[in-house]
C-alpha cells in the first residue's frame, strides 16, 4: 500500500474543504471495504484520505411526498433492516441482504456501495492490461476468461460489470443520488444517469464530479406492485451475481398494469430494461408474456464466449422473477 | 497524538509526513492502548503485530474469509478491511475479550461441546461473528434466507444460521457442527 495522510472530517463542509485542499490524490473514505482492498493492491493510490464515516449522514427519513431519504453514511445492514425500507421498498432490503456478508454489510455505507468498483478479475490482476485501471492498455477480459462479464452495453474497451446488488433495486425504484459540491451546491442525479457505460472511457464510471460528496439516496414513493429481487450466483451466499433481477409488477384481472425491470451482473451499470417493461404492460400475466419481455430485454445482448450462457440465464431469471412476483400477493 | 486543529475540518488526525508513525489510541477488550502506527496499518495488523492480540487471524487479508472478524462497538466487521486509525475511540472486542479459560463465553462452550472446529484457525472469527450475528437476529435484521423481509420476527432456522454466517469460511468444513453450536447457544441466549 502506498503512503497517505489521513484526517477525520468533523462536518460535511469541512470534509469537502479537506478534499479540495488535499489536491488530486485526495479521496473520501467511508466503510473502506472496497477502497482499502484496492489500496492494498495499489490499484487505488490516494495520497490523502478524508474519513467521512462519522459524519451525521446516517438518518433514514420519510419525506412529505411519501418518499424516503437515506443518508449516505447509513450502513448497508441498517438500511436493509429499517422498518420503512422493509415495508415499502422490500426490493431494496432484499437486494442489500443478497450482497456481501454480515460483516461487510455492517461496515459498508450505501453511498460507497454505488461507487464500488468492478470485480473483473483482470482489473484486480495488475500485470494484465486493463483500460479501466490503465487507460489505453487494452482489455484482457476480451478473449480471456470472461464467464462473469457483461452481455449488454459493453464496448471494445471494457466488458466489466457493476457489482452492486443494491444499485439494481435502486434502478427499479428510480432513486436519485444527492450530491454536494465544494461550492455548497446540491444537485441530484437520477440513478439511471449516475453510472456510465464504458464506451472508450471505462475508467470514468459515474457522473460524480471532482470534489463532490454523495450525501443521500432519495427514493420516490414506491410504484404500485409487488417488489422482488432475485440473484443467481455460483454459490448460495457471499458471492457476486452472475445475473440478478429487480422487478416491480402490478396486475389486475390477470392483466399487467405496471412494471419495472432492472438487471444486475449483465452490464457496466445497473441495467434498466424499458423494453421489457413495454412488453409487459397491458398484456396478460402469463409465461408467454414474460418470455416476450425477456426476449425484448436481451435483444441486443452479445456474448463473449464464456459468458454466452448469461444471455439465456438472464431471460429465464426474469421470467421466474415475474411469475413469482405476480404470485406473491393476491390481486386486490 | 500528532494532531492539529483546523478551522475547516476539525481534528486533523495525521497531517504532514506520511512515512512516520503516529500514536493511535485504541480500546481493545476493555484496555486502553496508545500505539505508534504507520497510517497504513489495518485494525487486524494493529491487534496482532502491535498489541499481540492474536485471536483475530489473517486468512485472506481481503475480506473474503472472515478469520479476522472482531466486534467494533458490538457489531461484527472484518478487521483486515479497515484502518486502525479510523477506530479511535471505538470499543474493539476480539475472542480474548469474550471469554477466558475457566470463564468461557457460551458460544465458546457450545463450539467445544459440538466439536465446531478441526484446525481451529477460523474459530475466533467464527465465534466473534456468531456473537454479532445473534445480536443482529435479536435486533430483527433480515437476511437473504428470510422469507418475508417485512416480517419483524426472525426465526433462527439452520438455513438462517448458514446464510447469516456465510461471511466466515471454514476450510476444514466443520459447518454442520458450527451450525449446531450456534443453534444451541442461540437457544440459551
Amino acid at each position: 500500500m502506498r503512503a497517505f495522510t489521513y484526517e477525520r472530517a468533523a462536518d460535511v463542509r469541512g470534509a469537502l474543504a479537506a478534499l479540495a485542499a488535499g489536491g488530486e490524490g485526495a479521496r473520501f473514505i467511508s466503510g473502506g471495504t472496497n477502497l482499502l482492498d484496492l489500496m492494498k493492491l495499489e490499484i487505488e493510490r490516494p495520497t490523502h484520505l478524508v474519513d467521512i464515516s462519522r459524519l451525521p449522514l446516517r438518518d433514514i427519513e420519510q419525506l412529505p411526498d411519501g418518499g424516503l431519504r437515506i443518508g449516505a453514511q447509513a450502513a448497508n445492514s441498517d438500511t436493509a433492516a429499517h422498518a420503512v425500507v422493509r415495508a415499502r421498498y422490500p426490493v431494496l432490503s432484499e437486494a442489500l441482504v443478497a450482497g456481501a456478508s454480515g460483516q461487510l454489510r455492517n461496515k459498508a455505507s450505501i453511498g460507497g456501495n454505488v461507487l464500488q468498483r468492478t470485480r473483473c478479475p483482470y482489473f484486480y490482476d495488475t500485470p494484465s492490461p486493463c483500460n479501466k485501471r490503465e487507460p489505453g492498455s487494452g482489455c484482457a477480459a476480451i478473449g480471456g476468461i470472461n464467464r462473469t462479464h457483461a452481455i449488454l452495453g459493453a464496448s471494445d474497451a471494457c466488458i466489466a460489470t457493476h457489482p452492486s446488488d443494491m444499485a439494481v433495486a435502486l434502478a427499479a425504484l428510480e432513486a436519485q443520488v444527492e450530491l454536494l459540491g465544494a461550492d455548497g451546491a446540491t444537485r441530484v442525479v437520477a440513478i439511471g444517469d449516475f453510472h456510465l457505460l464504458p464506451g472508450s472511457t471505462p475508467h470514468i464510471e459515474t457522473a460524480i464530479r471532482p470534489g463532490e460528496m454523495i450525501t443521500a439516496l432519495v427514493l420516490p414513493p414506491p410504484p404500485p406492485g409487488v417488489q422482488l429481487y432475485r440473484k443467481v450466483r455460483d454459490r448460495a451466499s457471499y458471492e457476486f451475481a452472475l445475473v440478478s433481477v429487480a422487478v416491480i409488477v402490478a396486475s389486475k384481472g390477470g392483466i399487467i398494469t405496471a412494471a419495472r425491470v432492472a438487471f444486475g451482473g449483465v452490464a457496466h451499470k445497473p441495467w434498466r430494461s424499458r423494453e421489457a417493461e413495454a412488453a409487459l404492460v397491458g398484456r396478460p400475466a402469463t409465461m408467454a408474456t414474460y418470455r416476450a419481455a425477456a426476449e425484448a430485454a436481451l435483444k441486443g445482448a452479445v456474448g463473449r464466449g464464456h459468458n454466452d450462457f448469461k444471455i439465456e440465464l438472464a431471460r429465464r431469471t426474469l421470467c421466474r422473477s415475474l411469475a413469482n412476483a405476480v404470485q406473491r400477493v393476491p390481486e386486490p | 497524538m500528532t494532531s492539529k486543529s483546523s478551522a475547516q475540518s476539525g481534528n486533523l488526525t495525521a497531517p504532514a509526513d506520511a512515512l512516520t508513525t503516529h500514536p493511535v489510541r485504541l480500546l481493545v477488550n476493555g484496555t486502553h492502548h496508545t500505539v505508534e502506527l504507520d497510517l497504513r496499518t489495518t485494525l487486524l495488523d494493529a491487534l496482532r503485530e502491535h498489541l499481540h492480540v492474536t485471536g483475530p487471524k489473517k486468512g485472506c487479508d481481503h475480506g473474503q474469509c472472515g478469520a479476522c472478524t472482531v466486534l467494533v462497538n458490538g457489531r461484527r466487521i472484518y478487521s483486515c478491511l479497515t484502518l486502525a486509525v479510523m477506530h479511535e475511540p471505538d470499543e474493539v472486542t476480539s475472542i480474548e475479550g469474550l471469554g477466558a479459560p475457566g470463564a468461557l463465553h457460551p458460544l465458546q462452550t457450545a463450539f467445544i461441546e459440538h466439536d465446531g472446529f478441526q484446525c481451529g484457525y477460523c474459530t475466533p472469527g467464527q465465534i466473534c461473528s456468531a456473537v454479532g450475528m445473534l445480536a443482529e437476529a435479536r435486533a430483527g435484521f433480515p437476511s437473504h434466507a428470510t422469507a418475508a423481509v417485512a416480517s419483524p420476527d426472525i426465526e433462527l432456522t439452520d438455513a438462517e444460521i448458514r446464510e447469516r454466517m456465510s461471511g466466515n469460511i471454514c476450510r476444514c468444513a466443520a459447518y454442520p457442527n458450527i451450525v449446531a453450536a450456534i443453534r444451541d447457544a442461540a437457544k440459551g441466549a
